[in-house]
């Protein structure tokens, strides 16, 4: 990946600041151009919104056989979350075990490495999740 | 004046025991957690690295404090294990907690005391009125060659410090002992360390450890008796217990602030851990010195006043925090410490 | 509109075809669909290709004029697109070509399908499969394509009681099926032990939940119906071509149990043929993972929602089920060229519509339906054939 793709989305990817439509107030994230609802309306009205990070497992699944800048680091958890706001989000799920991990469990957004490019390139962080201390 | 306005501190949760590594490399548990005073160490997740750690420390200390992060004009991250060699970990932070763009940043090293020079320098841009608060960040993921000795303490964690003209705490001084003692050192591009064994003891720590104390001492006119608290470098939990001994203080001025023996020496972040778990407990009023100490060598020494603001102040709680905790085998310390890589 | 019909089909044999080039696949596929519609070449009036990543499999873009070259038809100059829908460009690819005729622009109409998968090695061809999936907000987080049909199925064990069992015999039922297609990948059995047995990939999904990585090509030729019988008696008519799409990533949709493009796709192909789920005869239906499949059919009205397993499990969709499902295989046994797939469905029901598969033929079979989707549901194309 060339960093300007990975530079652009930090934001998003470290303070989930995604977006709230200026018309019918809806949150979105990842951060949308155009609310689907208000589609026309919402131009130019949608307003940064940084979420919480707290959300609920909707269904998570063990990814046992990784993608190649993975390698290494399986088993891991990867989860559909319903942040508190509203909208879903797909995460990884640390610092518990796989059993713990179950749908309707709370858990909050962390900053963590996600991947690296190679030895001599970037590393790129972002979001994660952990039970939420609640 | 300067004054700390929060802390935040964070240790990633997994642990190994002295016991599982001196099984691996076939030495006498018992002695060396007596020799050391140390039981377990802390280890960082595979995805955990210095800038994670200081993130999580500094948006607690932001949180606790309840500033608004644009109002920090400086934020250092002392470390010796920068994720980058060149990129600074100070801008992910900064970044992470929404405090860019208007601010000035860099990364320190100076080995364990790192982090308490960035304090240093936040303390100076504070009282020349050049900003209004600054952040020093202290953290590590320790690096240790495996079968070394320091492979039984080197460890991971963070604590981060807001420093402003009014807090919880005020800074009355700060002074620094400093040599060129080459007691311990990592070479550009080598993974691990290399340290000159027991020179390391009295030429390296204890010299510049008691001589910064009695420096700030002899400047401001006190004596141990005048403090409740006394935080060292903490590089293993025998060598504070011996300088403070050594320099007149008792135990149980140490206890609160002694985290080594549960976390193993976070090395950057190891006393301004120590700190933090000493203002998580202090009274107002109560009086705190603090001295780090890095190799290569140096040590800064402070002496903080707990003011009355801390009753209002919502105090992080690190000794639960650490109680959250799961052992991995050697094995898995090596995966998670991406040695494998 | 006109009304458009299939004259003719070709496929190559699918499986890790290590001495057949993607080109070589394209004119093998090709040639035998002119042979088996019995034109010359000239008559062809224009060509749409589908393949989902030639560019990173092969690192050739440009596809739709290479085709035309293997085929030797350079010197007729034809309108040639390469079409990409992820796993659905096979059936886009046909959706286009049938809008192509129908529209009375072009007669005689190339739809093809190809992806060659093997000339990378196993993790370079799953990280490009998940770009199929959002890259931004999906696979930069580490989840796999397995990984994003095991939270779909997770979510529907979890909603509806579907078990691993039930899942493990959707793949029982299109080995069976596969076994007896000479052009599938595999041609063995296999039972539900074997399935639940075989290595985790994503929790609940299993390797055998998971259709392969397969090299492939598949082509159908169009035409306008009134003129078909010139070129063969088995005629097929399109009665339906729908294409619908949804938000590329999974978590961005309305409905977690259902792909709501599919349902879209089916309710206007059923309205454009004018009929009603209870009429298909039999289905081709998009099984990359087990669950696929299962909420295929509930997608596609065959069983109400949250029944698919049940269903599967009571044989349903079995061969001699009231509703046979992937007759061909399935991708799962058949195999899973991800551009040729929707292609090869076309060509799996039209041999079944002209009484032409054989061992796996289903009786009577009159009206069958194609069913390919992209992605984790981001495109879905649904076809209804009809043999005249």
């Amino acid at each position: 990946m060339g960093v300007a793709r990975y530079w652009r989305e930090i934001p998003a990817r470290y303070n989930l600041i995604g977006k709230k439509c200026g018309v019918c107030g809806k949150v979105y994230f990842p951060p949308r151009i155009v609310c689907p609802k208000c589609r026309r309306k919402s131009i130019g009205k949608m307003e940064d919104y940084k979420l919480s990070g707290k959300g609920t497992v909707e269904s998570f699944t063990v990814i046992r056989v990784p993608p190649p800048e993975f390698e290494g680091k399986s088993p891991y958890v990867m989860a559909l979350i319903k942040m508190d706001e509203g909208c879903y989000l797909t995460g990884q799920i640390v610092d518990c075990s796989i059993d713990e991990v179950h749908i309707g469990m709370r858990v909050e957004a962390c900053l963590r490495r996600i991947q690296e490019d190679g030895k001599r390139g970037a590393i790129y962080y972002g979001y994660k999740f952990r039970k939420a201390e609640e | 004046m300067a004054a700390i306005v929060g802390y935040g501190a964070y240790v990633p949760r997994y642990r190994i025991k002295v016991e599982e590594i001196a099984r691996i490399w076939g030495k006498q548990a018992a002695s060396i957690s007596s020799g050391l005073y140390v039981f377990e160490k802390s280890v960082p997740g595979i995805d955990e690295d210095t800038a994670t750690i200081s993130v999580e420390a500094a948006r607690r200390a932001v949180k606790h404090a309840k500033i608004n992060p644009k109002e920090i004009g400086a934020i250092y991250v002392g470390s010796e294990s920068h994720p980058y060699a060149v990129k600074p970990t100070a801008t992910i932070v900064a970044e992470a907690i929404e405090a860019t763009p208007e601010l000035t940043a860099a990364d320190y090293e100076f080995a364990c005391k790192a982090g308490t020079a960035g304090m240093q320098n936040c303390i100076a841009l504070v009282k020349s009125n050049m900003i209004k608060y600054g952040m020093a960040i202290g953290a590590d993921v320790a690096q240790a060659a495996p079968g070394d000795a320091l492979e039984y303490t080197a460890a991971a964690g963070g604590a981060a410090f807001i420093i402003g003209k009014e807090g919880i705490a005020e800074i009355n001084d700060t002074v620094s002992f400093t040599t060129d003692t080459p007691d311990f050192w990592r070479r550009e591009g080598e993974p691990y360390p290399g340290h000159g064994e027991r020179f390391t003891g009295e030429p390296a720590y204890f010299k510049h450890v008691m001589n910064a104390a009695k420096m700030l001492m002899e400047k401001l006119g006190t004596k141990p008796s005048d403090y409740d608290y006394a935080v060292f470098h903490q590089p293993n939990g025998k060598f504070p217990m011996r300088v403070a001994k050594k320099l007149g203080f008792e135990k149980k001025q140490i206890e609160d602030g002694l985290l080594c023996p549960i976390i193993g020496n976070t090395y950057s972040g190891s006393s301004m851990l120590g700190l933090a778990a000493v203002l998580d407990v202090a009274k107002a009023g109560s009086r705190i010195i603090v001295v780090s100490y890095g190799s290569g060598a140096g040590s800064d020494a402070f002496d903080i006043t707990v003011t009355d603001k801390i009753e209002e102040y919502e105090r992080q709680g690190i000794r639960k925090m650490l109680e959250n905790k799961e052992y991995v085998d050697y094995a898995t310390y090596m995966k998670l410490r991406r040695e494998f890589e | 509109m006109r009304e458009v019909a299939i004259i003719g089909i070709g496929m190559t044999k699918f499986g890790e075809l290590w001495d057949k080039s993607f080109r070589e696949l394209v004119a093998e596929a090709g040639i035998q669909a002119i042979l088996d519609a019995g034109i010359e070449g000239e008559e062809i009036d224009a060509l749409y290709l589908g393949g989902m990543s030639t560019g990173r499999f092969i690192g050739q873009e440009h596809v739709g004029p290479l085709a035309v070259e293997v085929a030797g038809l350079e010197d007729l100059h034809l309108p040639a697109t390469r079409v990409e829908a992820a796993c659905a460009s096979g059936g886009v690819a046909m959706h286009q070509g049938f809008l192509a005729v129908a529209s009375g622009m072009y007669d005689i109409v190339v739809v093809g399908g190809a992806e060659k998968m093997t000339d990378v090695v196993g993790g370079e061809a799953t990280n490009i499969l998940a770009s199929a999936a959002d890259r931004e907000w999906e696979s930069f987080f580490g989840i796999t394509f397995p990984g994003l049909y095991a939270l779909i199925a997770k979510y529907h064990m979890h909603k509806y009681g579907t078990t691993q069992e039930q899942l493990a015999m959707v793949a029982v039922k299109n080995h069976y099926n596969g076994s007896m297609n000479p052009k599938a990948q595999f041609r063995r059995k296999i039972s539900v032990e074997d399935v639940l047995k075989s290595p985790l990939v994503a929790d609940p999904l299993h390797l055998l939940d998971c259709s392969p990585i397969t090299d492939g090509a598949a082509v159908a030729i169009l035409a306008p119906l009134d003129i078909a019988k010139k070129y063969t008696d088995k005629i097929v008519k399109i009665k339906a071509s729908a294409l619908a799409c949804d938000t590329l990533s999974y978590h961005g949709r309305k409905r977690f149990d259902s792909l709501p493009a599919a349902v879209e796709a089916a309710k206007r192909a059923y309205k454009m043929a004018g009929i009603e789920p209870k009429d298909v005869d039999l289905a081709e239906v998009h099984d990359c993972f087990t669950i696929a499949e299962i909420i295929a059919i509930e997608d596609l009205g065959f069983v109400e929602k949250g029944k698919g397993g049940k269903a599967t499990e009571e044989g349903l969709t079995a061969l001699d089920g009231e509703i046979p499902v992937n007759t061909s295989g399935g991708l799962k046994a058949k195999g899973h060229p991800v551009g040729a797939t929707g292609v090869a469905q076309i060509n799996e029901l039209v041999m079944q519509l002209r009484g032409e598969a054989g061992e796996r033929q289903v009786k009577d079979a009159t009206i069958g339906l194609a069913h390919n989707v992209g992605g984790s549901g981001g495109t879905a194309v649904v076809h209804i054939l009809e043999a005249i």
